[in-house]
């Protein structure tokens, strides 16, 4: 939830980024293993030894370890203790980043305990009683709790179903753009709602809407029709939602699917078009194919992040009199967790999101490796 | 060649321009009603230019204590939220970018685990209010002052640095710091200003942390004082009706003035910007 405007729309970015890492870590288990004591962890990727690179400045020059040396544990250790000593300055330049993932995201994943006791202000977490599953039981029992469910569930089915589909549209037909000032203009104005706040956007959504004074209601009375007063009807409430998102992210979100574009041979589109071929089959045979893996690995993750729908957004918008179909999970924690001092019951529900979302993406990148060679891990 | 202009492009041209309209009216709009006198906003006949240009409502804004106040902690909160993003951030990413760093493979996995797995919103609080940063300005700082997405945009960045301009530092007697100061970080200038934009737009931008860490007034920052005003509601009446000459100012005019006052710095260095936030995204993508 950290820095949210940015994070969790780029997240679905992030795919390219974690092939990226999966790949160095390919890379790395060639050298890995237990064979250190030959040097041969330190062979960069040019094949040569970091070893060699060293020795002008190190005080005791690494010797290779010949391998009749003393038995394997102990030779581990020690070239463990050299590396470890090796790579002192660097350790030291990523403490800080290692300290703030273990204050600010592992110390919470532990503190997931509050919600097996009574949690207690004042005594603290270990000092509070356990109490088992007494909030998971609650919760599951609670005549609200499918309503929540459904909220969240739904509104992040809808954002997916239109929301999803909005960017590689919009990239495709910038794609087709022969007018490149043009193009670079619409894509500049279309990249920068994503910039503005999520304050902003909802005030403004709010404000277009009013009954009284929104410039919507002014155009539907210019129609002759009644004004509406859209944030007090439950059912309007997710596509309002979900056209907020998309007016404030397609832009942005086409960035990707632009550069993936750029990847894409000019060669076969020369080929199509000496075979005949026109517009659309050249869009349907070369330029879609060639955006499925984006557009697979982006689809993973966003459902993923179905249940995991932005916070601010919906709070922002939401009244009492639309909590029926506004009232997402999230927000439920928010107003039990700190509004009520609930802190126990308020992580046992927070928990169960993130245990969903964990299967969702967990199964849509098992289903996506079933059928193509495309996923994540 | 001579093309001749199809359907289609007209189409497609119609389609692109609709967009451009759909994203930048709002902004039209909000600029028109908050520079119109009174009148005509009440009677609903702003569209696109303003009518009877006056700056009345953003005389009212700009002299509310509580936006100068919520201006100025919004500032030190993106100055020194940004320059402890960046030295962090970029330490971090330069470290788990050389391979040769000891563990390098596990804390690559222990950051990438939480971007699919967290304590959450509640468990969160606990440590940060446990810290004693609840109501602190480091408490705006601190829970977010590395991000995920941009450690990781940086190590990919890094990481295509030549490994040779790094050896050559090595033989010349530098240390791992002292190679990343004065070799690598001045090739990055690039990449140091997107991230440190991407930071400063966050952290401009963020109500999450104000809303679940700030108690006390003094410290709110512009989107949470934006909030109260204008979804909340909470405009100052009485200073309004003191205004004087005509009495009455529109709300709606007056809570566009505010959204605009607080929204023009990014509104102003976008179009500048611009090309350092794409290539940002550029570096996470392409090169996968």
């Amino acid at each position: 939830m950290v820095s949210i405007n940015i994070d969790m729309s780029v997240i679905r970015i992030i795919s390219q980024n974690y092939e990226i890492l999966v790949f160095d870590e390919q890379n790395q288990k060639s050298g890995d293993c237990c064979g250190d004591m030959d040097g041969s962890y330190y062979k960069s990727e040019s094949g040569t030894s970091i070893d060699e690179r060293r020795m002008p400045m190190e005080n005791s020059p690494a010797v290779p370890v010949q391998t009749d040396s003393p038995p394997m544990k102990v030779s581990w250790v020690k070239a463990f203790l050299k590396k470890l000593n090796r790579s002192k300055i660097l350790l030291l330049m990523f403490l800080p980043c290692l300290l703030f993932y273990l204050i600010f995201k592992y110390l919470p994943m532990f503190g997931i305990v509050v919600s097996f006791k009574n949690y207690n202000l004042y005594k603290g977490i270990w000092d509070s009683p356990w109490v088992g599953l007494k909030y998971y039981k609650l919760f599951f029992h609670s005549p609200d709790f499918f309503k929540y469910l459904r909220n969240t569930f739904l509104l992040g089915f809808y954002k997916l179903i239109f929301g999803f589909p909005a960017p590689i549209i919009l990239a495709l037909l910038l794609n087709e753009l022969k007018h490149i000032v043009f193009k670079r203009f619409v894509q500049t104005v279309s990249y920068l709602p994503h910039f503005i706040s999520n304050v902003v956007v909802a005030s403004m959504v709010l404000m277009f809407l009013s009954p009284s004074s929104g410039i919507v209601n002014h155009l539907i009375q210019l129609f002759g029709m009644q004004p509406i007063n859209f944030m007090v009807k439950p059912e309007m409430f997710r596509g309002i939602y979900v056209l907020s998102e998309i007016w404030q992210h397609t832009g942005w979100e086409t960035i990707i699917y632009l550069a993936a574009l750029t990847t894409i041979d000019p060669l076969l589109y020369e080929a199509a078009e000496i075979d005949g071929a026109g517009r659309w089959k050249k869009l349907f045979h070369i330029t879609l194919p060639g955006l499925v893996p984006t557009i697979v690995i982006l689809f993973i993750l966003n459902i993923g992040n179905v249940l995991d729908i932005g916070f601010e957004k919906v709070f922002l918008l939401y009244n009492p009199a639309i909590y029926e179909t506004s009232d997402i999970i999230s927000t439920y924690v928010y107003r039990t967790g700190l509004g009520q001092g609930n802190f126990s019951y308020a992580t046992a529900i927070d928990l169960f999101t993130g245990l969903i979302s964990f299967i969702f993406i967990y199964s849509a990148n098992m289903i996506s490796r079933k059928i193509g060679e495309n996923s994540l891990w | 060649m001579k093309r001749k202009i199809g359907l289609s492009e007209i189409f497609l041209a119609a389609v692109m321009v609709f967009v451009v309209v759909v994203t930048l009216y709002p902004f039209v709009y909000m600029i028109a009603v908050s520079l119109s006198k009174d009148i005509y906003v009440l009677k609903g006949q702003v569209t696109l230019w303003p009518k009877g240009i006056n700056f009345k409502v953003y005389n009212i804004v700009l002299q509310d204590p509580r936006i100068g106040k919520a201006y100025l902690n919004t500032i030190i909160y993106v100055v020194f939220g940004t320059a402890f993003s960046l030295f962090i951030t970029s330490f971090g990413a330069y470290a788990l970018s050389r391979k040769d760093m000891v563990l390098n493979r596990t804390f690559t996995l222990t950051i990438v685990f939480t971007m699919f797995f967290g304590g959450g919103m509640i468990p969160t609080f606990l440590v940060v209010n446990g810290l004693g940063l609840v109501d602190t300005r480091l408490g705006m700082i601190l829970p977010t002052v590395v991000s995920t997405w941009n450690l990781i945009i940086m190590r990919t960045f890094f990481s295509g640095i030549p490994k040779e301009l790094e050896e050559s530092g090595k033989l010349d007697g530098l240390s791992d710091a002292g190679i990343f100061l004065r070799i690598v970080l001045p090739l990055s200038k690039a990449v140091v200003v997107t991230i440190g934009l991407f930071y400063a737009v966050g952290i401009w931008n963020n109500f999450y942390s104000a809303l679940l860490y700030l108690r006390s007034s003094d410290l709110f920052p512009l989107q949470v004082v934006l909030r109260n005003i204008v979804l909340a509601g909470q405009v100052n009446s009485a200073k309004v009706t003191s205004v004087g000459h005509d009495a009455l100012v529109v709300d709606e005019s007056l809570k566009y003035a505010t959204i605009l006052v607080s929204t023009i710095p990014i509104l102003l260095t976008y179009p500048f910007l611009q090309k350092y936030f794409v290539q940002g995204a550029m570096i996470g993508s392409i090169k996968g």
